[in-house]
């Protein structure tokens, strides 16, 4: 097993993509079978949060039978403090192109959409120009495959992809129930992959390299390098590539004002971490790394001691609260009175055993919540809580 | 809200866009980001002539108008102000730089000034987190603003100098 818990840089996602012209007609002349062994066996999990193997996604789509599949490539990048999609869309398109049509030529799809954030809409004129560009070549070699892009309008849940489904179908962004997974009954009820677009730009190199390159960064259970997008109190925010794996303690050493108290890390969904468990922390996901291993989106909010983490949290609510899409009672009603709770703990007018009641509703909501929006409320509510508790009583 | 008369003009606007999606009801967000984008907002009544267009219920399209923070029922300013609220920007201060927004202008969130000039939004998060607090106006973004920049941004639209920024 490899141990690997220093920071290291990794430089893959924005290298140049001119030779994608290249990558393309040599893969969509190898086999699917071959393409999706190599997927796996480079242990490539989906970028966007939750983990799942890309290769086994690729799989299952490959294997449903039916005449009409889709591609798309969520780029509903909505989690607060996330920005590398848009960054990848903006400088190496056609990376997410390129395994936008790979992916097709793997399960039979001969269109692909592109589901982009509605506030990015600034992006859409350079992209329509790369897809045109893009579709040029694909007649060229005589490859079918079309990409369009879908606006977004604004709402959190659809970067769930069973919301996203239901919103390009032209309805409210209500997730479905699962099963059926994507893999057999996705958009319009026909089998789709669903990727993220950092995803796709990571499956761009592992076609273009092979899987072992990939495959020697990052640690065992987190394999590969991950953008990580870095924000609130540091002195250089921005985007950086970092192989898996490292700890927490690295990463503040490195972008920390020297001051930091603790870091959010996976955006409002995600978990909050204490100084005093920075050094027993590691960013992957879950396996047998030293103590704590927490996957992300790659949201990196670090907050220093001159913040209070009851705003922290009532910020949070405040975006839950707005953006549950008010499908399913846990959620809906959940959000709602964890946020009117810590208010009245905050103002006095419950005591602090209060708390306690409010942290079991989060943890019913993380059980009874119909997708992962509601589930994970009770990431950010209970470590915050939990770690700052006199924070939020005075 | 008083009811609306729409001219002969605006509803074959409104026809041509739904025609152009091949009067799909699946098709019904890009109808709306389309009709939006021409109208600048969409009442109710706009929403009557998609829904019969579409042939869908006025009650799916008033349902998909008020789920999207993006749709609005009201019309916006020329200027729209956007306030983003994510957590990056709110810890860096966005809420005082709303409040003086709201002090300068004089108006509440979801509002727009007598002269229909401006109007002010909050949003979740756009993105530009290593940039925070951002404010948009159309569609150009401020980043690090402070409360004392607030007066020079809305100067630079008060006088109709600011051309090149104006919303699509």
């Amino acid at each position: 097993m490899t141990t690997n818990y220093q920071l290291k840089r990794a430089d893959f996602i924005f290298k140049n993509e001119n030779d994608w012209e290249e990558v393309l007609s040599k893969n969509i002349n190898r086999s699917p079978q071959e393409l999706i062994n190599e997927l796996i066996s480079s242990e490539l999990k989906g970028r966007g949060g939750a983990g799942f193997p890309t290769g086994l996604k690729w799989k299952l789509s490959a294997e449903a039978v039916d005449e009409t599949k889709y591609v798309i490539c969520n780029a509903d990048e909505g989690e607060p403090g996330t920005f590398k999609d848009r960054e990848i869309l903006s400088r190496v398109p056609f990376k997410v192109l390129t395994a936008m049509a790979v992916c097709g030529h793997v399960i039979g799809a001969k269109e692909g959409y592109i589901y982009l954030r509605g506030e990015y809409f600034f992006l859409q004129p350079e992209l329509n120009k790369a897809i045109g560009e893009f579709e040029y070549y694909c007649k060229e070699i005589n490859l079918d495959f079309k990409i369009r892009i879908f606006m977004g309008s604004g709402a959190y849940i659809c970067g769930e992809e069973t919301a996203l489904f239901e919103s390009m179908e032209g309805k409210r962004g209500e997730p479905r129930n699962k099963p059926p997974y994507p893999s057999s009954c996705g958009y319009m009820g026909k089998p789709t992959v669903i990727n993220n677009v950092e995803t796709l730009a990571h499956t761009f190199t592992i076609f273009k390299y092979g899987a072992k390159r990939f495959y020697d960064l990052g640690v065992q259970y987190s394999r590969g390098s991950k953008l990580f997008s870095v924000s609130g109190d540091t002195p250089k925010p921005g985007i950086y590539e970092l192989e898996l794996g490292m700890s927490l303690a690295d990463f503040v050493d490195e972008f920390g004002d020297g001051d930091t108290k603790a870091v959010q890390v996976g955006g409002a969904s995600g978990f909050l971490v204490p100084r005093k468990r920075f050094s027993e922390t590691a960013i992957g996901f879950q396996g047998k790394l030293t103590g704590i291993s927490l996957p992300t989106g790659g949201s990196m909010m670090l907050f220093n001691s001159s913040r209070s983490m009851f705003n922290v949290l009532d910020n949070y609510l405040e975006f839950f609260r707005e953006e549950s899409c008010g499908q399913c009672t846990p959620c809906r009603v959940g959000c709602q009175q964890l946020l009117k709770g810590i208010k009245a703990v905050k103002r006095g007018e419950k005591n602090a055993q209060y708390l306690d009641k409010l942290l079991r509703l989060a943890e019913t909501m993380q059980y009874t919540a119909k997708c992962g929006l509601g589930q994970s409320v009770a990431n950010s509510f209970s470590s915050i809580v939990e770690n700052f508790r006199e924070e939020m009583i005075y | 809200m008083p009811k609306i008369k729409l001219s002969e003009k605006t509803i074959g606007l409104i026809k041509d866009v739904c025609a152009d999606f091949g009067n799909q009801g699946s098709e019904l967000i890009n109808v709306l980001h389309q009709v939006q984008g021409k109208l600048g907002y969409l009442p109710a009544e706009v929403q009557e002539v998609i829904a019969k267009e579409l042939n869908i219920s006025v009650a799916k399209v008033y349902g998909v108008v008020t789920f999207y923070s993006f749709f609005t029922m009201i019309p916006m300013g020329e200027f729209p102000i956007s306030i983003c609220m994510g957590t990056a920007c709110y810890v860096r201060g966005s809420e005082q730089v709303l409040a003086e927004f709201k002090r300068q202008l004089s108006i509440e969130v979801g509002q727009s000034t007598a002269d229909n000039k401006f109007s002010l939004n909050c949003l979740r998060c756009v993105g530009a987190c290593g940039l925070a607090p951002v404010v948009m106006v159309g569609e150009k973004v401020y980043g690090r603003v402070s409360p004392q920049m607030v007066k020079n941004i809305i100067a630079e639209y008060k006088e109709g100098c600011a051309t090149e920024s104006k919303s699509a």
